[in-house]
């Protein structure tokens, strides 16, 4: 018998043919009414299929998510769901009410509990927790999706599509579906005969549905200064300090917490005293956070590439083109993939938070009853191994790494810098740094193969806690690396069992340097560092521009 | 609540000085009051917290604190509320480096 070549092919017009007859008149050209989208869901997927639905960090297929969840589980089943992003209640619905079965992913945040439960139950079968451009990579290669549901903010009879600020996964997921045979379905807050650009083109789209609410988007990034403590800034002041200074870091990634929002809002302030403005963080792979606006208004920052935007911020971007990539229209254009890839390739530095720190250096945020998953920052907090261009900081931290190393070891080689920020304890008397992580039991009760970590400890190059800093490129034996670790953990017993006259040691060879070893005088840790120290300040240091969320106007 | 007491010998003894307070009392926050001690040999600690059993970490904390600046002939009292050890080292240094010292 002869192969068929255009299975796909075939499938599809199958599907499209379908969708026409069932939809009748509520379909026009590409436009579906909005009270018929469980039909067209139901007559373009089945059992089995690979379904892409557009969880993201920030926006939602918030209405296709739900109208998935209203199919009927006798007739479509054993979904195989693919998305970046569990956020939304339905996103487990759907597994819940038996429609979906299987699931790859990359984050979980507020759904984290109710999955580990889900999980343990049975109800999802978890093929692997990805990072974002892990995941991506995977639609153009064995996870490619059969359906995709996404979202955007308008679109045009023609199927065209206008994502607005938050482009964010759309791109990355539309051309993995359209060119494989696969079928893609916006959902548009609007519908408009004129779109301010194109972000998507109309032929990659089959359907497009204009969503009775607009599609829900989140302020993830958004720090009110006024909850910045001054272990923080003293945590900042060490970082600008003692590492950014050091190496001169010119491009760097940041990550959401309060921590690295002190580092951004002491650049004017702190960064301005010892002289570093054009030295040190001009270039940015970040969304726009609100808390660096200070530093742009202060002429640090040269540009900023953003994985998605941020509520409130879209006047300002669009005030400072110089600074932001936008569009023919002015706004914001974001893209996940490849602003994960810039942060990976062309970023010499990655500061971020965890939850856990072993002393071997491998961080994780997992906690044996929650799936949380990476997100970005295993893309952001890893050396890139494939990176051939060199740049002062790369290089230093490389032969930190190197010196005095021979065989392999001695070819001239950069490194990327990856920093943990974390206090030795959190809330609740948690400490950040164990002996075991909770990865360990997380996987063991979740059958996983291997402990979810977030960042390996041999790509972790930077420690800092606010008892100091402990440089582990320096480090030459597991010895060194346990107490140089145990040296910055505190009074966590961790740190408490530290050996006192190793940990001296350290300090002398400049492997841990506290804040005195940095001229940094603690009594300088205060909040009157921060450029702004509310949100007001922040809507004051951009002109009127930056319009926060209701929720953060508390003035 | 808890309280805790500690005396731990201390070589720099240090000239008369006003009383010194820092911090405030708010929850992960803390209030130091710093001032002069009977003996010039020792300095005491007296501590009231809002968490109870961390003892052991309060000692430490207190410890590595004396051990670093070897205060003699004063009286720390502390009215904690959940800080971190982070946070209470952080008070005490801020409170140690306005106490004027015998040269």
């Amino acid at each position: 018998m002869e192969r068929v070549w255009n299975s796909r092919e075939i499938s599809r017009a199958e599907r499209l043919r379908r969708a026409a007859l069932r939809l009748g008149a509520a379909l026009v050209g590409k436009q579906v009414a909005a009270d018929h989208v469980v039909e067209l869901l139901g007559a373009v997927i089945e059992s089995g299929d690979r379904v892409c639905l557009e969880g993201n960090n920030q926006k939602q297929a918030d209405f296709l998510a739900r109208a998935l969840t209203r199919l009927d589980p006798a007739q479509i089943h054993d979904l195989h769901m693919v998305q970046s992003v569990l956020a939304l209640p339905e996103h487990l619905d759907v597994f819940d009410q038996g429609i979906a079965s299987r699931l790859d992913f990359s984050f979980s945040g507020p759904q984290s509990g109710r999955l580990a439960k889900m999980v343990a139950a049975g109800q999802i079968q978890i093929g692997a927790i990805h990072t974002y451009l892990e995941l991506f990579s995977r639609y153009f290669v064995d996870l490619t999706p059969r359906v995709s549901l996404v979202c955007a903010q308008a679109a045009d009879a023609q199927g065209n599509l206008f994502t607005g600020p938050n482009t964010e996964d759309t791109p990355a997921i539309v051309e993995a579906t359209a060119f494989k045979g696969g079928i893609v379905i916006a959902q548009v807050n609007e519908m408009r005969g004129d779109l301010p650009r194109v972000d998507i083109p109309g032929d990659w789209v089959d359907f497009v549905v204009q969503a009775p609410t607009p599609n829900l988007i989140e302020p993830l990034f958004t720090r009110d200064p006024a909850a910045i403590s001054e272990i923080q800034i003293l945590m900042a002041m060490m970082a600008i300090k003692g590492i950014y200074a050091e190496y001169g870091v010119q491009r760097l990634n940041h990550g959401i917490g309060f921590d690295t929002a002190a580092i951004e809002l002491i650049l004017p302030t702190y960064g301005e005293s010892l002289g570093l403005k054009g030295k040190i963080c001009k270039h940015w792979a970040l969304n726009p956070h609100p808390a660096l606006i200070p530093a742009i208004e202060a002429g640090w920052v040269e540009s900023i590439h953003s994985f998605g935007s941020e509520l409130g911020m879209e006047s300002y971007v669009r005030a400072r083109p110089d600074v932001f990539f936008t569009g023919a229209d002015g706004s914001l254009r974001s893209n996940r993939a490849l602003c994960q890839a810039a942060g990976h390739y062309a970023c010499d530095l990655f500061i971020g938070s965890t939850l856990q720190i072993d002393l071997n250096g491998h961080s994780s945020t997992a906690t044996s009853d929650r799936i949380a998953g990476f997100g970005g920052a295993p893309n952001m907090g890893a050396d890139a191994r494939g990176r051939r261009h060199a740049s002062p900081a790369w290089l230093r931290a490389g032969s930190e790494a190197r010196q005095g190393r021979t065989g392999q070891h001695a070819m001239p080689r950069g490194q990327k810098l990856v920093v943990q920020m974390v206090e030795t304890f959190r809330e609740h008397m948690q400490p950040a740094f164990v002996e075991r992580l909770d990865a360990w039991e997380l996987a063991e009760r979740a059958k996983m193969e291997i402990p979810p970590v977030m960042i390996y400890g041999d790509d972790l190059t930077h420690i800092l806690t606010e008892e100091g800093i402990a440089n582990l490129l320096l480090c030459r034996s597991d010895e060194d690396r346990e107490q140089a670790i145990r040296g910055v953990a505190g009074f966590t017993p961790v740190g408490l069992a530290r050996d006192h006259r190793l940990v001296e040691n350290l300090r002398d060879r400049g492997v841990i340097r506290r804040a005195e070893d940095l001229g940094i005088d603690q009594r300088q840790a205060s909040r009157s560092l921060l450029a702004a120290r509310n949100m007001r300040d922040l809507v004051r240091a951009s002109g009127g521009l930056y319009n926060p969320p209701k929720r953060f106007r508390n003035w | 609540m808890e309280t805790l007491e500690f005396a731990l010998e201390g070589r720099q003894s240090v000239p008369d000085f006003e009383a010194i307070l820092v911090g405030v009392v708010g929850s992960g926050n803390l209030e130091v009051l710093v001032e002069r001690g009977p003996d010039p040999t020792r300095c005491t600690y007296s501590i009231h917290t809002s968490a109870a059993g961390f003892g052991a970490i309060w000692a430490a904390v207190i410890q590595s604190f004396q051990a670093r600046h070897q205060l003699g002939g004063v009286a720390v009292s502390i009215n904690d509320m959940g800080a971190t050890p982070a946070v209470v080292s952080l008070r005490l240094d801020q409170a140690a480096a306005s106490i004027p010292r015998l040269a």
